[in-house]
């Protein structure tokens, strides 16, 4: 294994030779022993930046049904609107709340108060499953009323966008329950609460997407025709 | 989990179980490999479809007995019935497209040396990057079952025995659509004839969940490349490669969820009875919408719709085929010229400029779908504006060759080839991108020569010459070189000879996609050059066997490779052939250097890798070369 790395050059030679600079400059990526050991928090990192790359791909899928939606809504004869199913207001309130709750959650974690905080993510778990609750109970409103998702076009974005919002959602929940499910783990090892940290980031960044995202579909369904 | 971090780039133990090293492993490496062999797979099928393809149009009434046994509706008595053809066309278009052209560049060799070239021990999520190839393969599994259902023959029998909606057409092997779907067409279902049943919904499932599989691959990328670089590496020290890989990851990102919408509300369309895409008074195989039950009302819907959609996905695409091997190009011209890559920032910027500007362009596919021709124009002008980067990059490709004592490998002369034939198809796209040119031009055979030139040769070459010189490293053995020079020329002039006739039957305006010309006189006399297309198709295609018969008999008899075999300078070349389950045996290495200093004066080699020290660093045990 000696022979696994080759130094092709003796470090005799100058600086100067060749376009690069120097010295191993900073580049973000923080400080690390003897190049062998990443550093956790740095590491640990990643969770948050691929979920804002993820969220990313979700704004484009959503971007290109709302695009659907517009160009249809406005070339369209047969475009009738649904009546707003009322029990949208308590979903709103619903998943407004639980951002809310989720937030909470996300402090007592700072603060190192792990009971305070499963107890927070449990809240906003149930306030989750309510919001979905909530949409279900709008479809079938709709549904006993004889609006289906062929019936027109509206009744079928209606079904769509709330179908496509309600499966992100239920991938947020998931993510609630995996962090509570770890959150029962107990342990002081900085590295394992560094990344326990970052994953409740970066939870708490999808939840509050699907929120303000629910906000923009349910203001797009209702209001721009 | 907790191992991750205490035991620095160990990030998970190295496998030692059959299955989890190499078939549901978590390593970067055998993903990669993984990729490849899928592409391999997809590849033979797509070739083998254009095989049939040009034998029909060559010998059209010719009886292929063998057609008859494999094909008993698709080719009765062994001549191919029309619809055969065209679901050999939306096959061979989709399957390459998706499954070779998207899998093998980014998915095979992005994923295989991405982590390495940046210093990383892996990707940053290994289990998604697992996920996101049996994602692609389930997608591979479903669009080869679409081809069965559709038949009505063996598989699709039993298919047909679950109920009317598994039914397919007659005479098809799979769905008719091309590889762009275009509704209504796409959209009605069974009613609209053959090609449009079971195996319709299928080929859209399959695109659906290859959306989601990219989607995976490409956060990963992303997030790798951000986080995962080594010390040292900063963004200006990445190989070309890395920064091609990245693009192209973004790319992706941003128009997979786009197609995946589309695809969406096209299944809708299909099997929930909605019309996003279909319009009111569609009157289809003699039956008026809505006056039987078999073709139920649709009114209002907009198929031009369906067409943004899948361009605003497909054009960023055809730069997610080609990107990746513009960079191996970069990376392989620099390698062999023994110099620098001429203008380093300016690749860089002009692979960001042809990734950007590809979202702006999707119009130029719809040119004579009755669109404003303020917007034809502007879609033109931005269009004509990608040609300013790739010319960047071509001249930049010339400075790097220019004065250069070049090393000849099959490697180099296929990233050569690679320019070549970027040029040549690329001067196309001038002319097919402006409007009133494209309105005579649209769907006429110098399309087909054009993308497939710029898109498909052209990014199959890249990844030829990818494959030629990162042989060594993943298997620890070379390739024959003189098997691999003799694949090269005849593989070469072969689709020289194949495409540029093209580019004369499109001018004299034979359409693409039509099964025969006999009815159209016009044509009658380019059917010579028909047959010349043909047997020059014939011949690549049986050369290309020749790479199979390479590459499988050098991952086992070829000559042992060193660990730098090409005197190359990215990290890479630093570790062993093939790389250790950690890429680096434990010991991230450190950058000191740009990626492509070759001929440095006064140097011993004539090179200088990235990890060479310049100068002494207190307090550092950064030389790489220290082992403990």
């Amino acid at each position: 294994m000696a022979t696994m790395v080759t130094s092709t050059r003796p470090p005799e030679i100058k600086k100067g030779a060749g376009t690069g600079p120097g010295l191993p400059g900073p580049n973000g990526n923080g400080s690390r022993r003897g190049g062998s050991f990443r550093d956790p928090e740095q590491h640990a990192n990643r969770y948050r930046i691929g979920m804002w790359v993820a969220l990313a791909s979700v704004t484009m899928m959503f971007t290109s049904l709302s695009s659907a939606y517009i160009v249809r809504a406005s070339s369209a004869s047969d475009w009738i609107a649904l009546p707003m199913p009322r029990v949208l207001i308590a979903s709103t309130a619903l998943i407004l709340a639980s951002s809310f709750t989720l937030e909470v959650a996300r402090r007592k974690l700072k603060a190192s108060l792990t009971k305070a905080y499963t107890q927070w993510v449990l809240v906003t778990v149930a306030l989750g499953l309510a919001f979905l609750a909530s949409q279900l109970s709008a479809w079938r409103q709709l549904s006993a009323a004889g609006l289906y998702l062929s019936s027109n076009p509206h009744s079928s974005f209606f079904y769509l966008l709330t179908g496509a919002h309600a499966v992100h959602l239920a991938g947020g929940l998931l993510g609630l329950v995996f962090l509570w499910l770890r959150s029962r783990w107990i342990t002081t090892d900085a590295a394992v609460l560094k990344k326990r940290q970052a994953s409740a980031d970066a939870v708490s960044i999808y939840w509050h997407f699907m929120d303000a995202l629910w906000i923009y579909l349910f203001l797009l369904l209702f209001l721009w025709r | 989990m907790s191992v991750e971090t205490h035991e620095g780039v160990h990030r998970h133990p190295a496998p030692t179980g059959f299955i989890r090293k190499y078939i549901f492993s978590i390593d970067h490496k055998v993903i990669g490999i993984q990729y490849i062999m899928l592409a391999l797979a997809a590849v033979i099928v797509g070739m083998l479809m254009s095989l049939l393809m040009r034998m029909n149009l060559s010998w059209p009434g010719t009886s292929w007995p063998i057609l008859a046994t494999l094909f008993p509706t698709g080719a009765p008595g062994g001549q191919m019935t029309p619809e055969f053809y065209l679901s050999l066309v939306t096959m061979h278009g989709t399957i390459m497209v998706f499954f070779v052209l998207t899998t093998a560049p980014q998915g095979g060799f992005g994923n295989y040396f991405l982590p390495i070239q940046i210093g990383a021990e892996d990707m940053a999520f290994p289990y998604l990057n697992m996920l996101s190839f049996w994602v692609t393969l389930v997608g591979f599994i479903v669009i080869l079952l679409a081809i069965f259902v559709e038949g009505n023959q063996g598989l699709g029998e039993w298919f047909a025995a679950l109920g009317p909606s598994f039914r397919g057409g007659s005479g098809t092997v799979g769905p008719i659509g091309g590889w762009t779907g275009y509704a209504p067409l796409s959209a009605l279902g069974r009613v609209a004839g053959p090609g449009q049943g079971a195996g319709m919904n299928l080929w859209v499932i399959s695109i659906a969940i290859f959306c989601v599989g990219s989607l995976l691959g490409a956060l990963n990328f992303i997030t790798t490349l951000l986080n995962m670089r080594t010390k040292g590496m900063s963004l200006m020290r990445m190989p070309l490669t890395c920064w091609a890989w990245f693009t192209t990851a973004v790319l992706a990102l941003l128009s997979f969820p786009v197609l995946l919408g589309g695809g969406i509300l096209l299944l809708l369309d299909r099997i929930a009875g909605t019309s996003f895409f279909i319009p009111g008074g569609l009157y289809v195989s003699g039956l008026l919408s809505g006056s039987n039950p078999n073709f139920p009302l649709h009114t209002g819907g907009s198929p031009i719709l369906w067409q943004h959609l899948f361009w605003f996905f497909g054009h960023p695409e055809v730069y997610i085929a080609i990107l990746p091997g513009m960079g191996a190009t970069s990376h392989i011209l620099a390698t062999f010229a023994r110099k620098p890559v001429f203008g380093y920032r300016a690749m860089v910027f002009a692979i960001f400029a042809i990734g950007l500007l590809g979202f702006f362009v999707w119009g130029h596919h719809m040119f004579i779908s009755g669109m404003s021709p303020y917007s034809a124009i502007a879609f033109s002008i931005l269009t004509l504006s990608i040609g300013v980067p790739s010319a960047v990059k071509t001249f930049n490709w010339l400075g790097t060759l220019w004065g250069a004592r070049i090393r000849f490998t099959t490697a180099m002369l296929f990233a050569l080839g690679f320019v070549s034939l970027f040029v040549a198809g690329g001067i196309t796209g001038l002319i097919l991108g402006q409007s009133s040119l494209d309105l005579a031009m649209h769907d006429t055979y110098i399309v087909t020569a054009h993308f497939h030139l710029v898109m498909g040769v052209a990014s199959i070459f890249g990844m030829f010459a990818a494959t030629y010189f990162w042989f060594p490293k993943m298997f620890g053995r070379s390739m024959n070189e003189k098997i691999g020079k003799l694949h090269f020329w005849i593989t070469f002039v072969g689709v020289y000879a194949i495409f540029v006739p093209m580019h004369v039957m499109g001018i004299q305006g034979m359409p693409r996609r039509y099964s025969s010309f006999g009815e159209y006189e016009f044509l009658a006399s380019l059917h010579p050059l028909v047959v010349f297309v043909s047997v020059a198709a014939i011949i690549t295609i049986a050369v290309q066997f020749l790479f199979y018969f390479n590459v499988f008999w050098s991952i086992f008899k070829g000559e042992k490779a060193g660990d730098n075999p090409w005197e190359a300078t990215t990290l890479e070349w630093n570790t062993t052939s093939p790389p250790p389950h950690d890429n680096f045996a434990g010991v991230l290495p450190t950058v000191y250097h740009g990626p492509y200093e070759f001929a440095v004066p006064g140097a011993p080699n004539d090179y200088v890798m990235q990890t060479d020290l310049e100068a002494e660093v207190p307090g550092e045990n950064g030389h790489n070369g220290h082992k403990h």
